[in-house]
């Protein structure tokens, strides 16, 4: 279950961050901002590999005395930043993986949508617009006691 | 198979919906005998431009959705590859029968039997009309582009229909 989820435009800005409330959130923004450096250095030393197929899960970025940080980057250069506990250690590389393609598929759809501009924030202020995203964000959210 | 001609339909309405003179050319036209001319000419040039803005939208989101769950794309050349093989199978059934480059930024996709064309006769008598049924398929390709994170400037030409070029020039700053 993730602690911390974002999604960044490929400019750099970010779409859609969302955390658990009780935690400080700026901690999270902040730690999603550093991220972003690894994301942009495992896709450049991607590039220069000669490897044919390339994933779009990137693994783990850092680890941190609490939180692990995994990362995951589309064909639009639009990534997706999850921040887990490290706690919780019966998290296993298969369901973050799982977890990213639930992401994947959702933006896509958001992206489908026709009364949202590409570019703008994901808020599920209009209904239905960012509403079923949000819903998937929130189930894979960790509840916290 | 029928989910290809749904769309042909769609099209030709859209085009036909969105040809429509206004009969109110809009402020700045004179009432002067020739002010006739200007004002459509303005009209037509928005309504192709609105056309090619839905195609836009249209393709930010297919070139979202179609990639596969590799990431595939190196360079420009396998985008444009994508583009001609994959987005072009999805939408018209055909793959692009041929492209070309200068390798300085200029592509020239050519279609022989372009699907939104084969409705009409073969040959040069709707040559004038057909620019405005490529007015999406351009739009398409730049939208598409856009999301793979290309900035271009794609504009169609026809020679005879039904076959047709895309020029896909690619703007570097």
């Amino acid at each position: 279950m993730a602690v911390c989820v974002a999604v960044i435009a490929k400019e750099n800005y970010p779409l859609y961050i969302r955390s658990t409330p009780t935690e400080n959130e700026l901690k999270f923004h902040y730690m999603v901002h550093t991220s972003l450096d690894v994301v942009d250095e495992k896709i450049s030393a991607m590039g220069k590999a000669l490897v044919d197929q390339r994933e779009l899960y990137l693994g783990l970025l850092y680890p941190t005395e609490d939180y692990k940080v995994y990362g995951y980057v589309t064909n639009s250069k639009v990534k997706f930043v999850m921040v887990v506990d490290s706690s919780n250690t019966a998290l296993r590389d298969n369901e973050i993986r799982s977890m990213f393609r639930k992401l994947h598929n959702s933006y896509t759809d958001v992206m489908c949508n026709p009364f949202y501009n590409p570019g703008d924030r994901i808020q599920s202020r209009f209904v239905c617009l960012g509403r079923a995203f949000d819903n998937m964000v929130t189930s894979m959210m960790i509840p916290v006691c | 198979m029928a989910d290809a001609v749904l769309f042909e339909f769609l099209h030709t309405e859209m085009v036909a919906e969105l040809w429509a003179h206004d009969p109110d050319p809009g402020p700045g036209v004179s009432a002067e005998p020739r002010g006739e001319e200007p004002g459509a000419a303005t009209g037509q040039n928005m309504n192709l431009s609105v056309l090619e803005s839905v195609g836009f939208r249209v393709g930010q989101a297919l070139g979202e959705r179609l990639p596969r769950e590799m990431l595939a794309f190196r360079e420009e050349l396998d985008v444009l590859k994508f583009l001609c093989k994959d987005l072009w199978l999805a939408i018209f059934q055909k793959q692009m029968d041929s492209l070309r480059t200068n390798h300085q930024g200029t592509y020239v996709l050519q279609d022989n039997s372009f699907p939104l064309l084969l409705p009409m006769a073969a040959g040069l008598q709707y040559l004038e009309e057909a620019p405005k049924f490529l007015a999406f398929t351009c739009g398409l390709l730049r939208g598409a582009l856009c999301t793979l994170g290309i900035e271009s400037v794609v504009t169609a030409s026809v020679a005879a229909l039904p076959g047709c070029k895309f020029q896909v020039v690619i703007q570097n700053s």
